[in-house]
């Protein structure tokens, strides 16, 4: 069995969609992160993709591109000790209640 | 926690363009960029792409030692899939580390 | 929809689904708040600052296609170059001023002939040649794209409108590894009086992805 990521010659007539999304402003500013965190020795982008395979398989296919590059950002700073999840969780309180203040 | 898929023992370019080689058919378990389409297919090697760290380790904060010759390996689509539904000239070329790479004999 | 969290955080079952109250989902949604709540974290432990990661999106922001497409028309219009380009192209790439990432990866140029076509796709993830178009487009990085574009080529060309014929040899490349691919597409006949910018101008993104050709602007076909 495949995994997700995999998907060299999975059987699907799905035609190919050719509409484009603008990127929101916090896609531009994952990506850029990644950048930012690979120029300084913090993130290679192997890793980046051992990350986003180890997500279960549910949620790689339900989360679009970003999201699975956020998703991997996450795995990486947390394993590396850069930011710990208590932090993160934390700052995820503090950074949902002013968005719905 | 390094993870190799082969053992790749050096860095040693083992094939030269025209020879023809079989990808090893394997499930590491870790990170690897041999897709499951390819695996145990028998190709011609087109060309060396040069010698890269093993993202195999790479993926795992580990140096990518001993490096791997690169080689872009050229397939026959009808080989490849059974139902491929193009002619029997189009090609299909995937790049594969060498030591996902056997020596093979040509397929008639 | 339920967001699956990652495993990593121990959170996994929560709902993260639409919170009452927010007013845009695509901004707003669970990931979003994740990256921003990461990006704050980074600059309040000066891990990077919040103009760094503004002057990398400008950055990224700076590539697009025009820069493959001006590469493209000079190659047309200059046999020597297009040699270079397909040889060394990294040469070929510096001298029109662009540099390459000095480690990986690295680029290659495939040349579309009479004879053969090229079609690139990365059935792994998405590698692109980011650094000569940008930002990949949606369609590259699709399931459907990536599951299709292996096994059924022509049948995903036709779909961009390119009818390869049958006696024209289609060659995928998958860029599995530490390499991206670059499409030199055919320069279409009536374009001979043509300058280098008028040229560039026709140049695709998706020709230099290998879904279509570079057509001819109509004063030339009906010409």
């Amino acid at each position: 069995m495949s995994q997700p990521h995999d998907r060299g010659g999975w059987p699907t007539e799905e035609p190919i969609s050719q509409e484009e999304h603008v990127l929101s402003d916090w896609e531009r500013r994952v990506d850029a992160m990644h950048n930012v965190l690979s120029e300084k020795g913090l993130r290679r982008t192997d890793e980046m993709r051992r990350a986003i395979e180890s997500l279960d398989p549910e949620t790689y296919e339900a989360c679009s591109y970003y999201e699975r590059w956020t998703a991997a950002l996450e795995i990486l700073l947390l394993e590396k000790g850069v930011i710990t999840s208590d932090e993160l969780d934390h700052k995820f309180e503090e950074v949902q209640s002013q968005v719905r203040s | 926690m390094t993870q190799y898929s082969g053992q790749p023992d050096d860095s040693t370019v083992k094939y030269q363009p025209g020879d023809t080689v079989a990808v090893r058919v394997d499930n590491p378990g870790g990170h690897f960029r041999t897709p499951r389409y390819i695996q145990g297919q028998t190709g011609r090697v087109h060309k060396l792409c040069g010698i890269f760290p093993n993202p195999e380790s790479l993926a795992y904060g580990g140096d990518g030692q001993p490096a791997q010759p690169l080689y872009r390996v050229e397939f026959s689509q009808s080989q490849v899939w059974s139902e491929y539904a193009g002619p029997s000239s189009d090609k299909i070329y995937v790049d594969i580390y060498q030591h996902w790479l056997e020596p093979a004999t040509a397929v008639a | 929809m339920t967001r699956l969290n990652t495993s990593s955080n121990g959170h996994g079952d929560h709902d993260h689904e639409d919170h009452p109250g927010m007013a845009h989902d695509e901004e707003l949604g669970y990931y979003a708040l994740r990256a921003r709540a990461m990006e704050a974290l980074l600059v309040e432990k000066g891990v990077c600052s919040p103009t760094e990661i503004q002057n990398m999106v400008d950055r990224v922001e700076a590539r697009s296609p025009a820069d493959g497409a001006r590469v493209v028309a000079h190659a047309w219009a200059d046999p020597e170059y297009k040699a270079l380009l397909l040889s060394d192209p990294e040469a070929a790439l510096a001298q029109l001023g662009y540099s390459l990432p000095e480690t990986t990866p690295k680029l290659d140029v495939v040349e579309n002939t009479e004879n053969v076509h090229n079609l690139v796709v990365c059935t792994l993830c998405s590698c692109y040649p980011r650094a000569l178009l940008g930002r990949p487009p949606d369609w590259y990085k699709s399931f459907s794209y990536r599951s299709r574009a292996v096994i059924d080529p022509r049948g995903v060309m036709r779909e961009f409108g390119l009818d390869v014929p049958a006696e024209v040899e289609v060659r995928v490349l998958d860029s599995t590894a530490d390499l991206r691919y670059l499409v030199l597409p055919r320069r279409p006949e009536g374009t001979e009086g043509m300058s280098e910018d008028q040229l560039a101008e026709l140049v695709t993104r998706d020709s230099m992805i290998g879904v279509t050709e570079v057509r001819a602007p109509e004063s030339a076909r009906a010409g």
